[in-house]
C-alpha cells in the first residue's frame, strides 16, 4: 500500500497545527460557528445530535495493521470504545470532544491517517473496489490512480468552495463493486491497444434526486485524467448551481445543461486546459507511485488445500461461512475474506476497539498487512492463504466477527438514521435489526441468496436505499415514523435506481412485509441460482407489490 | 478597509464607482463588467487607470482581450462560500496571462487566503483579518500538491529533483 513520503507527512503535520491554530480561534470566541463550520468540515468534524462527530479518511478503503491498532486506541482514549465504519469506506467516531480532536488528529498523523475533505463542498475520499489488487475479475489494479487522485485533490485551491460535496470512484473490474454510476464522477479503467485509459461517467448520486451517471468519455488517456477532472471540476465550479442545495450536486447541472452540451463545455475546457495548464505529471512519479501497490509476494500453493476442505467436512458451520464470506482471488490457493460487520444486534458497520485488534492481528499474521473497508460496510482481509483460512475464521468468530452473511439479506447497508444524526427524520438502525432479527436463520439466508437490503432515514440516502434491491426510506408523517419501500435499485454495472412499491409502513409492520416478499421471490424464482433482483427484473414490480401490502 | 498586497499594508488608490453613479474626471477607478462593456471606447480613453470588477456569475472571457489595458481585477466573495471566484482568477491568470493585480474583495476571511493566493490573488481587501495572521495563513503549508497560479513547484516534481 501507499506509504508517505517526506513530502505528504509535513502536509498532514502542517495540517493538524493549522486545524489546532482554528480550533483555538473558535474556541476564544475569534472565529464564529458560521465561519468555523466549513473549516470544521473540511477537516471531518460535523455537530451531531449529541455530540461532534469526526470522520477519519481511509483512501479507497485501504489500512494497515497499525493504522487500525490507531483507531481501536482513539476509539478507546476518545470514544466511546467503538468507531463506525461508512459506506464511503471511512471511518468515524461519533462521541469526540472538539478540544481533543486536534490530539487525534496528531495521532493519526503518525501512523499517516488524516480527515482532509472527508465532509465539506469539496472533493471527498476516492473509494474504489475493495478486492482491488487481489480480485480475479479485475483488468488492472485501480488504487495507484486513486492514490494520484487523492493527491491531486487534497487541498486543490481551486475547489475547495464548490456548489456541493463531490465524490469520485474507480473500479477496474468487471463487476461494479464502487457503485461508480451512483457517484459524481465514476472512472472504469480499461486497456485499449496497450494504453490505460479511463472511461468516465459523470453526475450520478443519490439523495433525493437519484440519477445514474452519463458517460461522457469511453476513453481518456492515463496521462490525461488529472486535466480532464480539471476540466469537469471548472466547469461544475462555474456554472453549478448554487441558489438551492438541493439543486447543487453536478447531477442537476448534467441534466439541466443536457448531457451533450455538458459534454461539450468540459471537452472545450479540456482542451484548453491541456493547451495552457496542461498538469505533466512525471512517468517517475507514476511509476513511484504504482511501485508501493506492488502485489503481495504470496508464496506459490496449489489451487485447492486439503486442511480447508478438511475444516469444511467437520465444521458445517465454517463451512456455510466459507460459502458467504469468501471470494475468488487471482492467484491459486489463496482467497480474500470479508469480515462481517453485520452481526444481529449491532449497528451496521459498528467495530468495537477489541474488535478491532483482532483484524490487526490477524491481518498482520496472515493477510500480509492489508485491510480494507468496503462500501457495504465491512471490513476485508484480501490475501488470505486457503489453509490458514480456518484459523482466522476461529480468531474472527471469537470476537463476534465471523456471521455468514456477505451480501445476504442481513447484510444490510444501514444510515445511522435519528439515533444520531439530526438530518433523519426517522429511525434506521432499530428496522435494520427488527429485519435481521426476521430472518436470523443462516440457512435461511444462505437459500435466499444474493440480496441486498439498504436502509435510509431520510431522503439524504445515506443508507443507499435508491440502491438496495429492496430500499426502505423512513419518513415522518405527523410525528409518526413511516417506511416507504422500493424495488429493484442497484448499484453495480447494470446500475438502477429503486422504484416506489406504495404507501409507507409502520416500522413494526416492515419484516412481515418482507417475508412475504421473499417468499414470492422464492415461489418465482426458476432456480436457485437466479437472485432476486435478476426474479424481479424478469417479472416486475407487480407480484411483490401485491404481497407487500397483503397484510395491511 | 485594509487592503493587503504582496504581504504588505498599502494605501488604497482605486474607487469602486456603482453602474447609477457618474464616473469622476481623474483618479483610477474600478466598474462593473456591465459597466466596462457598455462604455468601454468612454472608459478606454480615459488618462488613468481603469479597473473591472467581477461578480461570482461574470465570465473572465469576457475580459481576455482588454488584460493588457486593465491594471486591477477585483474578483466579488459575496459569501466566501462561492467559490466561483477561483475559477475566474485561475483562468485570468492562467489561461488569459494576465498581470495586474487581482484582488479578492467581499467577504474575504484569513483562512481562505491561501487559496486565493495560489489561485493567482495578490491583493486582499478584508477586515477581519490584520497582516500578521495573514502572512501566517500564507506560511502554513510548505509543499503542495498540485499546480497552480502562484507558480510552487508541484510535490510530483520537487520529489524528482525539481524546485
Amino acid at each position: 500500500m501507499y506509504r508517505y513520503d517526506e513530502f505528504d507527512a509535513q502536509i498532514v503535520r502542517e495540517r493538524v497545527e493549522q486545524f489546532r491554530g482554528q480550533v483555538a480561534r473558535r474556541l476564544s470566541g475569534e472565529l464564529k460557528e458560521d465561519e468555523f463550520k466549513p473549516l470544521r468540515l473540511q477537516n471531518g468534524v460535523y455537530l451531531q445530535l449529541h455530540a461532534y462527530m469526526l470522520r477519519i479518511a481511509v483512501p479507497y478503503g485501504q489500512l494497515n495493521p497499525r493504522q487500525v491498532r490507531r483507531l481501536a486506541k482513539i476509539a478507546r482514549d476518545y470514544d466511546r470504545g467503538y468507531g463506525h465504519f461508512t459506506t464511503r469506506q471511512n471511518i468515524q467516531f461519533n462521541w469526540v470532544a472538539l478540544k481533543d480532536i486536534p490530539d487525534v488528529l496528531a495521532e493519526l498523523a503518525e501512523v499517516e491517517l488524516h480527515a482532509i475533505q472527508t465532509s465539506g463542498n469539496c472533493i471527498r475520499n476516492t473509494t474504489s473496489d475493495h478486492y482491488a489488487g487481489a480480485t480475479k475479475d479485475e483488468v488492472m489494479d485501480p488504487r495507484p490512480w486513486c492514490e494520484i487522485i487523492r493527491q491531486w485533490s487534497t487541498f486543490h485551491p481551486e475547489f475547495a468552495f464548490l456548489p456541493r460535496k463531490f465524490k469520485i470512484a474507480v473500479t477496474a473490474a468487471e463487476h461494479d463493486r464502487a457503485a461508480i454510476k451512483v457517484h459524481d464522477i465514476g472512472l472504469n479503467m480499461r486497456e485499449r491497444n496497450g494504453e490505460v485509459g479511463f472511461e468516465v461517467h459523470v453526475g450520478g448520486g443519490q439523495g433525493r434526486t437519484p440519477h445514474i451517471a452519463a458517460k461522457i468519455s469511453d476513453f481518456v488517456p492515463e496521462r490525461q485524467l488529472l486535466d480532464y477532472l480539471e476540466a469537469i471540476m471548472r466547469v461544475y465550479n462555474r456554472f453549478g448551481r448554487r441558489d438551492n442545495k438541493y439543486k447543487a450536486r453536478i447531477k442537476i447541472l448534467v441534466s439541466e445543461t443536457g448531457e451533450e452540451e455538458f459534454r461539450k463545455l468540459v471537452e472545450e475546457e479540456f482542451a484548453a486546459q491541456r493547451d495552457a495548464e496542461k498538469i505533466d505529471l512525471p512517468q517517475e512519479e507514476i511509476g513511484r507511485i504504482h511501485a508501493y501497490f506492488s502485489p503481495p509476494e504470496l508464496a506459490a500453493k496449489p489451487a485447492t488445500s486439503e486442511g480447508f476442505e478438511r475444516a469444511k467436512t467437520a465444521d458445517p458451520a465454517f463451512a456455510r461461512w466459507t460459502r458467504a464470506n469468501l471470494h475468488p482471488h487471482k492467484v491459486d490457493g489463496y482467497t480474500t475474506v470479508t469480515v462481517s460487520l453485520k452481526p444481529m444486534g449491532v449497528a451496521a458497520g459498528d467495530a468495537n476497539d477489541a474488535q478491532m485488534m483482532v483484524v490487526a492481528h490477524l491481518a498482520e499474521t496472515y493477510g500480509y498487512d492489508d485491510i480494507r473497508v468496503s462500501h457495504a460496510q465491512n471490513l476485508v482481509l484480501p490475501h488470505i492463504a486457503l489453509d490458514d483460512v480456518y484459523d482466522v475464521y476461529r480468531e474472527l468468530d471469537a470476537a463476534g466477527l465471523a456471521t455468514p452473511n456477505e451480501g445476504l439479506i442481513s447484510d444490510m447497508i444501514v444510515c445511522p438514521g435519528l439515533d444520531y444524526c439530526n438530518l433523519a427524520n426517522a429511525r434506521s438502525i432499530p428496522v435494520g435489526m427488527a429485519i435481521q432479527e426476521a430472518f436470523s436463520d443462516p440457512d435461511d439466508q444462505a437459500d435466499i441468496g444474493k440480496f441486498h437490503i439498504n436502509i435510509s432515514g431520510c431522503i439524504n440516502a445515506c443508507g443507499h436505499h435508491h440502491v438496495g434491491h429492496v430500499g426502505i426510506l423512513g419518513v415522518d408523517r405527523k410525528g409518526e415514523e413511516y417506511y416507504q419501500i422500493t424495488l429493484g435499485g442497484r448499484a453495480d454495472e447494470k446500475a438502477a435506481i429503486g422504484k416506489i412499491a406504495g404507501p409507507g409502513l409502520k416500522a413494526d409492520d416492515v419484516p412481515a412485509a418482507l417475508k412475504r416478499l421473499v417468499d414470492r421471490y422464492r415461489e418465482l424464482r426458476t432456480s436457485k441460482d437466479e437472485t432476486f433482483i435478476e426474479t424481479f427484473e424478469r417479472e416486475g414490480m407487480e407480484p411483490f407489490k401485491e404481497v407487500i401490502y397483503a397484510g395491511a | 478597509m485594509p487592503l493587503i498586497k504582496n504581504r504588505q499594508e498599502v494605501d488604497d488608490i482605486w474607487a469602486f464607482v456603482p453602474d447609477d453613479a457618474p464616473l469622476s474626471p481623474g483618479g483610477c477607478v474600478t466598474v462593473s463588467l456591465g459597466r466596462f462593456r457598455s462604455e468601454m471606447e468612454l472608459l478606454l480613453a480615459r488618462n488613468t487607470e481603469i479597473g473591472v470588477r467581477l461578480e461570482p456569475a461574470d465570465d473572465p472571457h469576457e475580459l481576455e482581450d482588454h488584460l493588457d489595458r486593465l491594471a486591477l481585477i477585483e474578483v466579488s466573495f459575496p459569501k466566501y462560500t462561492d467559490g466561483r471566484g477561483y475559477s475566474q482568477a485561475q483562468l485570468l491568470r492562467r489561461r488569459f496571462g494576465y498581470e495586474g493585480e487581482l484582488r479578492a474583495v467581499g467577504h474575504v476571511l484569513r483562512d481562505q487566503i491561501l487559496y486565493m493566493n495560489r489561485s493567482g490573488f495578490d491583493a486582499f481587501e478584508t477586515e477581519r483579518a490584520d497582516l500578521p495572521s495573514i502572512i501566517d495563513a500564507l506560511e502554513e503549508f510548505s509543499a503542495f500538491y498540485q499546480p497552480a497560479a502562484d507558480g510552487a513547484t508541484p510535490v510530483f516534481q520537487r520529489r524528482h529533483g525539481k524546485d
